[in-house]
């Protein structure tokens, strides 16, 4: 039998590469795990710990956690990117991918695409477990979708960033123990949880800066008044931005890990 | 450009900041040859293949695939071979018919191709049996297998494999070698590394021997093996009053002996039908042996005697 070879093909060869990620996914579970108890854990500790002192009552607290804990968990997914690139690296098989006729980028676009299930299953667990707390959005579902979409793109624009630092960082343990503090950083120094005035005058400024903090009003304001604001325009353009500088970035580094 | 050779390597050189880890490297491999990379750990053997297969770019020098440079049409080039790394480069978490159907589809094989191609690597492997169990629950040796059969899915004409055998049970070791040769009766070119002389020795038809990043020499096995000391046979007798009558003997038959102590005597050997004729000599002036060995030549000798300074 004679093998001929189609010309690599972009699109072909990522849909392969973001089946393999789901593959291992699929064998493997527990890798799911993270985002699912996460969400659910922070929902109810904060929830129930917090919701009286902070709001005077969960169902009144609600509104501010649900989209805190939703980009929260976002964060969270989009930290695993850049550990499982950068333990496919070590592991040779990238190796093998790099030696292939088939289009460079694609091992890191179907890993990225295969995050994307990740960060809608985070997304599906932290509404469902807001909703089961009682959580009540005033606008239609359709905005539940909107807002659930914009995260996941959020999301997916903030792996490109974990991506590139896995392909810099030195281990896979390096990759996860920096991007957990970065995680934590900047959900806790957000809007995330309480409401920012209550801050000292100096963490008000860096939480107002945190760009965690414009994408959490952005989806209280749809939430809110059940409209696309201005907010949010701003929030998706900076969505588009992250991935426009650091998707090439990211490749560059890929192209360029030698 | 020329027609007949698989791999043309010319002036090769890698500089790991300061660490020089192939130095002007050149050599060319002819097309349908097994050329073997000898070499002891960190000789530059990995370095040396991994600026071949285009994944590290070379400090200076160039590297040609069947006439396709690798810095310059990589793409090319990649469609020309397939490669077997050091360490294992399949995926752990995944299954062998995953593994195979995914880097299938990744070579360009269309789902149907890919599926008869996978069935029939699986069959030529010995792996049907496991194809559904996940990699990490495989054998060292079923590892390997299933790692050759990936670089294989396109029927290359040319095969890298980087240290094949290491850490193989002598067993597996032999049913690996057997792949390879029946690889090379189907024609392909193979570029293969190893620490083991006995390995290049029984797969290849020419050997470069590098050490430190340098190319020390390269040529046959045959060729190679006459600048290697020769084995050597070791002979102790029982009662030291007949050393002198023993090494008499030895020297008759192996033209020089020489006495290293009090009872043994240590003489070249490279005939091997010689050592019945010095055992029935001995057996007949009624001298007992009391230890014999035959000490075969290792890398280290090569590697003293190829890189150790001529004096004359
Ligand atoms: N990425 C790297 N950065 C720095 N030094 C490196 C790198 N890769 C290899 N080296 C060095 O280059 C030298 C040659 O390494 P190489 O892996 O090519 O040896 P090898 O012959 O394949 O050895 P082994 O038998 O252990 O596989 C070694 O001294 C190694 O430490
Ligand atoms: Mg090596």
């Amino acid at each position: 039998m004679e093998i001929k070879q189609t010309r690599s093909n972009l699109i072909m060869n990522t849909a392969t590469m973001a089946y393999r990620n789901l593959l291992k996914t699929v064998h493997n579970p527990d890798r799911f795990m993270d985002v699912i108890i996460q969400p659910v854990m922070f929902m109810m500790l904060f929830g129930y710990l917090f919701g009286g002192a902070i709001a005077g009552g969960v169902k009144a607290y609600l509104p501010t956690i649900v989209p805190g804990i939703l980009i929260q968990t976002m964060l969270s997914a989009a930290t695993g990117s850049g550990a499982q690139i950068r333990e496919d690296l070590d592991s040779g098989v990238f190796d093998r991918f790099k030696s292939l006729p088939m289009a460079h980028i694609a091992p890191l676009a179907g890993q990225l695409f295969a995050d994307s299930l990740r960060l809608l299953i985070a997304t599906i667990t932290s509404l469902t477990t807001g909703y089961l707390m009682g959580w009540r959005p005033d606008v239609g579902f359709q905005w539940i979708i909107v807002i659930a979409l914009l995260a996941i793109f959020m999301g997916w624009a903030i792996s490109w960033v974990f991506a590139l630092f896995g392909l810099l960082a030195k281990s896979a343990t390096m990759v996860q123990s920096i991007s957990m503090m970065g995680m934590m950083m900047l959900s806790f120094l957000s809007n995330a949880f309480i409401p920012i005035h209550t801050l000292p005058k100096f963490m008000q400024v860096l939480a107002n800066l945190n760009p965690i903090t414009f994408v959490i009003t952005a989806i209280r304001q749809i939430l809110a008044n059940g409209a696309w604001t201005s907010e949010s325009l701003i929030v998706l353009a900076f969505g588009i931005g992250i991935v426009v500088v650091f998707a090439p970035l990211t490749v560059w580094a890929y192209n360029h890990n030698n | 450009m020329n027609q007949d050779y698989a791999v043309q390597v010319t002036h090769l050189t890698k500089k790991f900041k300061d660490k020089v880890a192939v130095d002007d490297v050149s050599f060319n491999i002819y097309r349908g040859e097994v050329f073997g990379l000898l070499g002891p750990n960190g000789a530059g053997k990995t370095t040396t293949l991994r600026m071949m297969t285009t994944l590290l770019k070379a400090t200076s020098g160039h590297v040609t695939i069947f006439g396709h440079d690798v810095a310059k049409e990589s793409s090319a080039a990649r469609a020309m071979f397939g490669l077997t790394g050091q360490y294992a480069s399949v995926d752990e978490d995944i299954s062998a018919r995953e593994n195979l159907m995914i880097f299938s589809r990744l070579n360009g094989l269309s789902r149907a191709e890919a599926k008869q191609r996978t069935t029939e690597l699986l069959t030529e492997f010995s792996l049907l049996e496991s194809a559904d169990k996940t990699i990490s629950d495989f054998s060292g040796g079923m590892r390997r297998r299933l790692d050759l059969a990936v670089s294989l899915i396109t029927r290359p004409a040319l095969i890298f494999l980087d240290e094949p055998t290491t850490g193989l049970d002598p067993r597996t070791r032999t049913q690996m070698w057997e792949t390879i040769r029946k690889l090379v009766a189907e024609g392909s070119t193979i570029v293969l590394t190893t620490q083991y002389l006995d390995e290049a020795d029984e797969l290849a038809d020419r050997i470069a021997v590098i050490d430190h990043g340098k190319l020390v020499k390269i040529g046959t096995p045959a060729s190679l093996k006459e600048q290697v000391s020769q084995s050597k046979l070791s002979l102790s007798v029982a009662d030291s009053n007949q050393v002198t009558e023993a090494k008499d003997i030895v020297t008759t038959h192996l033209k020089s002996a020489t006495l290293i102590d009090q009872t043994t005597i240590l003489a070249p050997f490279d005939d091997s039908n010689r050592l019945t004729d010095i055992l029935m000599d001995l057996r007949a002036k009624q001298i007992s042996v009391s230890h014999l060995s035959v000490q075969e030549p290792t890398l280290d000798d090569v590697f003293l005697n190829l890189t150790a300074p001529t004096h004359n």
